[in-house]
């Protein structure tokens, strides 16, 4: 079952908005108390996403605390993003997708080998994205990039302990929007995953907007 | 895939017996195999694995998970690194089933879970939590808590319904039981043996869980999970390049 649930912000009265391009990572930040909204501009793109808490970078999103302490493997309105230290992050405040994955990670160089053929070891990548966003900004490294979200990717368990990949619940104008709990810094890969449906073998461009 | 009955051993080079809420770290060494018994029934190991001469290289459950299609682990699959590597692989495995889920849970879960339960009444049965055991573990490394990711939790069953809410499955581990770890590289090996973050039981009382090392006697001994996945063909072919 899944439940939608929208967002009374208007678009006009954001205090940020940046569109992201096909591919490319975007390092920002969102203070305690603001609303982040994440909008799928033309559908099934996948928003490869990790969280930091910007006083401390070493506090990051924990993504198995996050779905023990809501004992559910999907995200939705009013699943709260815990850090490895226990602390909560965001908390999801609006969707009209109505389920995300965080089980699936991000693509890398490296897995894509594994996972589709030797040869695709030089496609662009979400992990490549995130270590290049860390190292510019300095502040993290190789070593902070965790377990990440999937906005608008469906990777259903199945009973029996299966993994699958399902595409088609997102579409252009799906919304996912979290109030920040503290200062945090986002990091965002807009996948450039060429190699399976999660965003229909055709990146798209998302958007970020900021409310007060 | 479930086999009962290890070929694997040559020869064992070394057993050791962690209590339950003890924690240790070694490096298994390239075409070593490390076997964990579950003792009395009811362990719980939660298990960390990095390349020992480049721990930023370290287990990648969202790697292992998607490139094997499965949400369980058990003999036949591989641990993965997030350099699409082999860290280890599972070669033996007779409970079936191994949780990527749970995670550990730090002091203040504990607490909440169980009570109070400090060294300075209870001595060396205080509450010890799977968080700070690997903390501890990891900065005899040098690590820290950057190095700390996803665990799996061997001996442990969630299950997961059509809503995605998770069951945690009582008494899965018998007396016994035992799962088998080849490295095909050389692997740090960072664990601790406390109950299962989902196990429902209110009392504190981890079980111990019984370690033995020993040599492979032949690389034929991880034929099965190489083969059973082009994906891990792929995976072991990366270790061996790791290793020109
Ligand atoms: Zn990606």
């Amino acid at each position: 079952m899944t439940v939608i649930t929208t967002s009374e912000l208007r678009a006009d009265e954001a205090v940020f908005r940046h569109v992201i391009p096909a591919g490319e990572p975007y390092l920002f930040e969102v203070k305690a108390g603001q609303t982040l909204r994440l909008l799928d501009l033309e559908g099934n793109q996948a928003v490869d996403t990790l969280f930091y808490s910007a006083a401390n970078p070493r506090e990051r999103y924990d993504a198995q605390r996050t779905m023990r302490r809501q004992n559910k493997v999907y995200l939705t309105t009013g699943t709260v993003l815990y850090s490895n230290l226990g602390n909560p992050l965001l908390t999801i405040v609006a969707d009209t997708c109505g389920r995300h994955d965080t089980l699936g990670g991000a693509c890398a160089q490296e897995s894509n080998t594994v996972r589709y053929a030797l040869g695709k070891r030089y496609m662009h990548s979400c992990r490549d994205n995130f270590l290049c966003a860390c190292l510019r900004d300095g502040r993290m490294n190789k070593r902070d990039i965790a377990a990440n979200i999937n906005f608008f990717m469906n990777v259903p368990v199945t009973p029996v302990g299966g993994l699958t990949f399902e595409d088609g619940i997102s579409a252009p104008g799906k919304y996912v929007e979290l109030r920040a709990e503290r200062d945090v810094i986002v990091l965002i890969s807009n996948c450039p995953q060429l190699n399976n449906p999660c965003n229909g073998w055709n990146p798209t461009p998302a958007e970020v907007l900021v409310w007060n | 895939m479930t086999t009962t009955e290890s070929l694997a051993i040559r020869a064992t080079l070394y057993e050791e017996t962690v209590p339950g809420g003890g924690h240790t770290s070694f490096i298994l060494k390239r075409g070593q195999v490390l076997r964990l018994t579950d003792v009395d029934g009811g362990a719980n190991v939660s298990l960390m694995l990095l390349n020992a001469h480049q721990p930023s290289e370290r287990l990648n459950l969202p790697d292992t998970l998607k490139g094997q299609h499965t949400a369980k682990l058990t003999a036949g699959h591989c641990l993965y690194s997030d350099m699409g590597r082999v860290l280890a692989a599972i070669t033996a495995d007779s409970c079936g089933w191994h949780d990527p889920f749970g995670g550990v849970l730090n002091a203040d879960e504990v607490r909440e879970k169980y009570g109070s339960g400090r060294y300075q009444e209870l001595r060396n049965d205080f509450f010890r939590n799977g968080h700070d055991n690997l903390l501890v573990e990891m900065g005899k490394w040098n690590l820290d808590l950057q190095d700390l990711l996803m665990v799996v939790n061997l001996f442990s069953k969630v299950t997961v319904d059509e809503a995605g809410a998770f069951h945690f499955v009582p008494g899965h581990s018998k007396p016994g039981d035992h799962v088998e770890l080849y490295a095909p590289m050389d692997t740090l090996v960072v664990l601790t043996a406390l109950q299962h973050p989902m196990d429902p039981s209110p009392e504190y009382a981890p079980r111990p869980v019984h370690l033995t090392w020993g040599e492979a006697h032949s690389e034929g001994l991880s034929l099965a999970c190489r083969s059973s996945r082009p994906e891990n063909e792929r995976a072991f072919h990366n270790t061996e390049r790791f290793h020109l």
